[in-house]
């Protein structure tokens, strides 16, 4: 194996271990920075021997064992007499083989609860969200920082400073290596799906030209929900992301043209939809309202989403039941964009008047002030019930709001032949 | 990306109809399972019944023919497979690399392709076909 290859070899093998890595090690060390910085140093002996040595064979022990070891190094190294300090490096030794069992086995309950205390620490509200991403992307997706920094298209001396002070935020919070419990879980959970949603969007829509990091953000997003449902498999609203986020990526084919211009939903070649997501996604909706979540906002976006995944064609697309998990959907999370998604949805079901009664209100909205899609909507509701010159005046507004020029083409044209017919 | 792992069991091209693995293996199998899907990589996982109770369909001379299973001229058959999503080739491999597998048996890695891979006049002869399919339904 040539020196590249074993490198390849490694960051796969790092990729699998890390996050159970940082994990046994926080839980030991009772300090995830430190854990993280420990599991980066002994990814890097292991990079400087394993080309050499070759692999070892339970190569998550050796990664460990080196990892153990240089906490105790470190510790003593610095000769900490407190006794706070003494007692963990005594744990350590103690640990050491029976935690090395455990992580080798790598199917050990505690690892399990570990890996969530991780993701729970990494998506800390003491945290900024810039922060989160990047530590749940280092700790949880094993991702390295030059990689965060391509797929977020910023220079990587930032990603690097941004995990360097999440961490040191975490010290000095004091943020406990726990799992949160009660009221504080709900909200704790709340900004983990968040982040994860956050990610997933921000892969998702990176569509073409750019680097290939980006849409990998979307699949790792995708895996840190997987790995979330199996740690959590009681949490409906974790069933309800992945459901969401499975339907989504299941479309990732079909949603750009050759030019690398998005294709609206009803537009899209059905025939690409990747169906194994798609049935994956069904399957985690499922679990969800077998759980009693069916009325949270990421169970009640991905049963809108499973509503087009069902429909062979556009025009089997269930809109009346669409319509009406978006009147729930804006009653959990109110907000201008998911009325006017709302409107749509109505106008679909119940004809352009159901539409434009939702719409109306909406023109009062600050939020919607230069959101080209709202006059997009009202004109095609306004065209649809003929009254061809507001609608014109609708279009031409669009096409003043719209950065996209092929957006803006198509609303100048759609103001034309509205007046002219 | 995504990759097949064909699990090709030594010995499966003679298997009679009906034979499963026992207990103690799918125990196994089962673990390891656990923990690929602990990691979010897996899609999907089947095992297949014996070639016995198979049947190969081929197309000489532009005819299909079948022929029912066992397959006496076949060295190496499938006996099952995992769809699994990862970042690259090698971290494939290392999850290969931790199957608990048996002597007989060999894991095949096999990449899935994807509409990328292709060059510009099979994407559009794929379009077309997608195109048809659409009609189709």
């Amino acid at each position: 194996m040539s020196v590249a290859e074993t490198h390849r070899a490694i960051e796969a093998v790092w990729r699998i271990e890390a996050p159970k890595l940082i994990a046994g090690l926080a839980r030991m060390l009772r300090d995830v920075g430190l854990a993280e910085e420990l599991a980066q140093d002994a990814l890097v002996t292991a990079l400087e021997r394993w080309p050499q040595s070759g692999i070892p064979d339970r190569p998550a022990a050796w990664l460990m064992t080196a990892a153990k070891n240089r906490a105790l190094d470190r510790i003593r190294h610095r000769k900490l007499a407190d006794e706070k300090h003494v007692e963990i490096g005594r744990d350590l030794d103690e640990e050491q083989e029976a935690a090395v069992a455990a992580i080798d086995e790598g199917l050990d309950d505690d690892v399990g609860d570990d890996l969530l205390r991780l993701i729970f620490t990494a998506c800390h509200p003491v945290l900024s969200t810039d922060a989160r991403v990047a530590l749940t992307l280092r700790m949880v997706g094993g991702l390295a920082t030059d990689e965060i920094a391509r797929a977020f298209l910023v220079p990587e001396p930032t990603v690097a400073q941004r995990i360097v002070r999440a961490k040191r935020t975490l010290a000095e919070a004091g943020v406990p290596f726990e799992l949160p419990r009660g009221p504080e879980r709900v909200a704790r959970l709340t900004s983990v799906l968040e982040v994860i949603y956050l990610i997933f969007n921000e892969g998702y829509a990176a569509t073409s030209g750019s680097d290939w990091m980006r849409p990998e953000l979307a699949h790792e997003a995708l895996r840190v929900g997987r790995v979330l449902a199996r740690l959590a498999p009681q949490e409906p609203e974790v069933h309800g992301l992945v459901a969401l986020m499975e339907i989504q990526a299941s479309r990732t084919a079909a949603r750009i043209d050759a030019a690398g211009e998005p294709i609206l939903l009803l537009d899209q070649n059905r025939a690409r939809w990747d169906q194994l997501l798609i049935r994956r996604g069904l399957m985690s909706l499922a679990l969800a309202e077998q759980l009693g979540g069916g009325f949270g906002p990421y169970a009640l976006q991905a049963a809108i989403a499973a509503c087009h995944a069902r429909a062979r064609l556009p025009g089997d697309t269930d809109w009346r039941r669409i319509a009406g998990l978006y009147d729930a959907l804006a009653e959990v999370t109110p907000s201008p964009i998911v009325e006017l998604n709302r409107a749509v949805a109505h106008a679909m079901a119940f004809g352009p008047q159901a539409g434009l009664a939702i719409v109306e209100p909406l023109r009062e909205e600050p939020l919607l002030k230069s959101y080209h899609l709202l006059p997009a909507v009202r004109g095609d509701f306004l065209e649809k019930l003929g009254r061809g010159q507001e609608a014109a005046a609708e279009f031409e507004r669009a096409a003043a709001l719209t950065r996209n020029e092929r957006e803006r083409a198509i609303m100048l044209r759609r103001a034309r032949t509205t007046t002219g017919g | 990306m995504r990759f097949m792992m064909l699990m090709l069991p030594g010995g499966y091209e003679n298997a009679p109809p009906g034979e499963v693995p026992d207990a103690a293996s799918v125990a196994r199998m089962m673990e390891y399972n656990e923990a690929l899907q602990r990691a979010g990589v897996l899609l999907a996982a089947d095992g297949l019944h014996p070639p016995s109770v198979g049947a190969r369909v081929s197309f000489r001379g532009g005819k299909p023919k079948v022929t029912d299973g066992p397959f006496a001229e076949v060295k190496e058959v499938l006996g099952g497979y995992w769809m699994i999503d990862v970042k690259s080739r090698e971290e494939a491999i290392e999850w290969a690399k931790r199957c608990p597998g048996s002597e007989n048996e060999v894991i095949e890695i096999r990449q899935v392709q994807e509409m990328s891979d292709f060059p510009e006049d099979v994407r559009a002869a794929a379009a077309g076909f997608e195109a048809m399919q659409n009609r189709g339904r």
